[in-house]
């Protein structure tokens, strides 16, 4: 029955890893930048969230209403500026940039909002509740909130890729840019929204986080763009639905190798992270699933 | 930039001006609908094109030949804005286009099918099309639907995507992508490469059709009877530069060869009192 347990725990723990993870698969796959200030992107974003909630007590789970939009304009104006200005310098130069964006915002947390850990909606029933299933699993609310709110995300940003004018100019600018640009397409403001896009889901999942776990300034490298790039790379770069197999794949492994040795959770998770990137490099969905 | 909107409509509206590759007397005077005077394009260190001017006038079809690496995909993709020039520019309907983007030059009636034609890979043949509109420029006559009805199977398997389909089918479609977004001058880079000798000739038969919609068409072929077959101006481009320019009916093979591989001091040499030795310059 621990091992059902640790199944169940780790798939639904996986809807928390796709979303920390799909923003950072869906900038890969169109504009090939892997943002290493992803993580931090997303711990901003529930600090957003925790000041927000401070200042006009809008109700906790409502603050993504405010605190996505904000992050979509501020994915926007980054693709515009610095990592568009990187992009031209060479798709290597994004490393570095968003390498030292991350370092800027690590630090700059740190400066403002001291190492201090904070959480959102801590006394929230949703937080705390659990239901049980028989005598021995207890499942919490908010992992299975998540993992709706996942599946969601990634139905909306499927139906937006295949569906609409811009999802439709994002599949070809990640084609072929310079073939969109003959169609009158400017790819720069294509790549703006889709780091928007992007940004959308990463504060989906900084308030995730921090309603999980705490927050503090160094989660966003620690945990956060880790898990990320473990659950891009199992799923399938550039792969959406990818990213949700590969956050479950994550987090059975974690669950499992808790179940083992409570110390072997994290380990046992990269372990199965080496042996896909080994084994099976263009990860477990070959397909790109950006149709 | 509106001048010569009227000239998009059908081709009973082209006026005296759309002769066509059948001949007649060239419209050399006026503004020619797309100029380019003294382009000079690097690639780093090496200089690709030198000194190359033309000017295309509307419902003409402009061909431009020569060997592999003489420089005639550069000439486009610079017209087209992929590539920036050194010296010169490039100019549309009087107006110098030579600054703007690709996409900018695209939404103003410089659309170019790209060599090996990029197609979107991961869209359907219908979702290629709609891309290709998106930026239409307004007030021409060319739809998807239009695109269907010149291109009759395209329509049966539009749902598809684009890998799926063969070569000639896939050069189709690069052409309807750009058609829809009605172009006044449509680039077209080297059409037949890599594509069977019926299924040139087979999207070649298109261009009537096409440039009854009032089109200007100004193409690259390393093919060059094909060229010679639907052009109604011809420049042999050689090591980036002109070494011949005139209608297909004035050239002789004999100039065109010599032109194409670089014989031209025994060529002209050899047929002094021919008296078409004006269309060698300098």
């Amino acid at each position: 029955m621990a091992w059902v347990n640790a199944i169940i725990q780790g798939v639904l723990t996986g809807g928390l890893y796709a979303l920390f993870a799909c923003g950072l698969s869906l900038m890969f796959g169109v504009m090939k930048v892997v943002n290493l200030a992803h993580g931090d992107l997303a711990v901003v974003a529930g600090y957003i969230a925790i000041g927000i909630i401070a200042a006009t007590h809008v109700p906790v789970l409502w603050s993504f209403l405010i605190v996505v939009p904000v992050m979509a304009v501020l994915g926007y104006v980054l693709q515009r500026t610095l990592i568009q200005s990187a992009l031209d310098r060479g798709v290597l130069t994004t490393l570095v940039v968003t390498l030292g964006l991350s370092l800027v915002i690590e630090n700059g947390l740190l400066q403002f909002f001291t190492a201090n850990t904070r959480g959102i909606g801590t006394g929230l029933a949703l937080v705390q509740d659990s239901f049980s299933i028989g005598s021995q699993i207890q499942v919490a609310w908010l992992l299975v909130v998540f993992f709706a709110v996942a599946v969601a995300a990634l139905l909306g940003l499927q139906y937006f890729l295949s569906r609409s004018r811009y999802g439709r100019l994002i599949r070809a600018v990640a084609d072929d840019k310079e073939a969109a640009q003959l169609a009158g397409a400017d790819y720069r403001h294509v790549f703006g929204i889709a780091a928007a896009l992007a940004l959308a889901t990463v504060a989906l999942g900084g308030i995730a986080y921090g309603m999980y776990s705490d927050l503090d300034p160094t989660a966003g490298t620690d945990t956060i763009l880790l898990f990320a790039f473990a659950a891009v790379v199992i799923g399938g770069l550039g792969s959406l639905w990818g990213t949700l197999l590969g956050g479950i794949v994550l987090g059975v492994a974690q669950q499992i190798g808790a179940q083992i040795n409570i110390s072997d959770e994290l380990l046992a998770g990269f372990i199965v992270f080496l042996v896909v990137l080994v084994l099976r490099p263009q990860g477990l969905t070959s397909r790109r699933a950006q149709s | 930039m509106t001048g010569l909107a009227g000239g998009a409509g059908p081709a009973g509206g082209k006026g005296p001006i759309g002769d066509g590759p059948a001949g007649g007397v060239r419209p050399d005077s006026g503004v020619p609908l797309l100029e380019v005077r003294d382009l000079v394009v690097h690639h780093g260190q090496l200089q690709a094109l030198d000194a190359i001017s033309l000017r295309v006038f509307p419902g003409e079809v402009y061909a431009i030949i020569g060997a592999n690496g003489a420089g005639k995909s550069t000439l486009l993709r610079t017209i087209a804005g992929l590539h920036q020039p050194t010296e010169g520019s490039v100019l549309l309907d009087g107006n110098d286009v030579t600054q703007l983007r690709p996409e900018r030059r695209a939404r103003h009636g410089i659309v170019m099918v790209p060599e090996g034609r990029r197609l979107f890979g991961s869209l359907s043949v219908e979702e290629n099309l709609q891309v290709g509109a998106t930026y239409a420029r307004p007030g021409g006559t060319w739809t998807i639907d239009a695109v269907y009805d010149v291109f009759d199977w395209m329509r049966a398997r539009r749902h598809q995507r684009t890998g799926q389909l063969s070569g000639g089918e896939q050069q189709a479609v690069a052409v309807g992508r750009a058609l829809v977004a009605n172009p006044r001058v449509l680039l077209l880079d080297e059409l037949s490469l890599g594509l069977a000798p019926v299924v040139v000739q087979r999207i070649y038969g298109m261009l009537p059709q096409i440039l009854a919609t009032g089109l200007t068409v100004l193409l690259v072929e390393q093919d060059v009877s094909q060229a010679l077959r639907v052009a109604s101006q011809i420049q042999c481009l050689l090591e980036g530069r002109t070494t011949l320019e005139g209608r297909p009916a004035d050239v002789t093979a004999e100039q065109v060869e010599a032109a194409y591989f670089g014989l031209a001091s025994t060529a002209s040499a050899g047929r002094p009192g021919e008296g078409s030795d004006s269309l060698w310059p300098g």
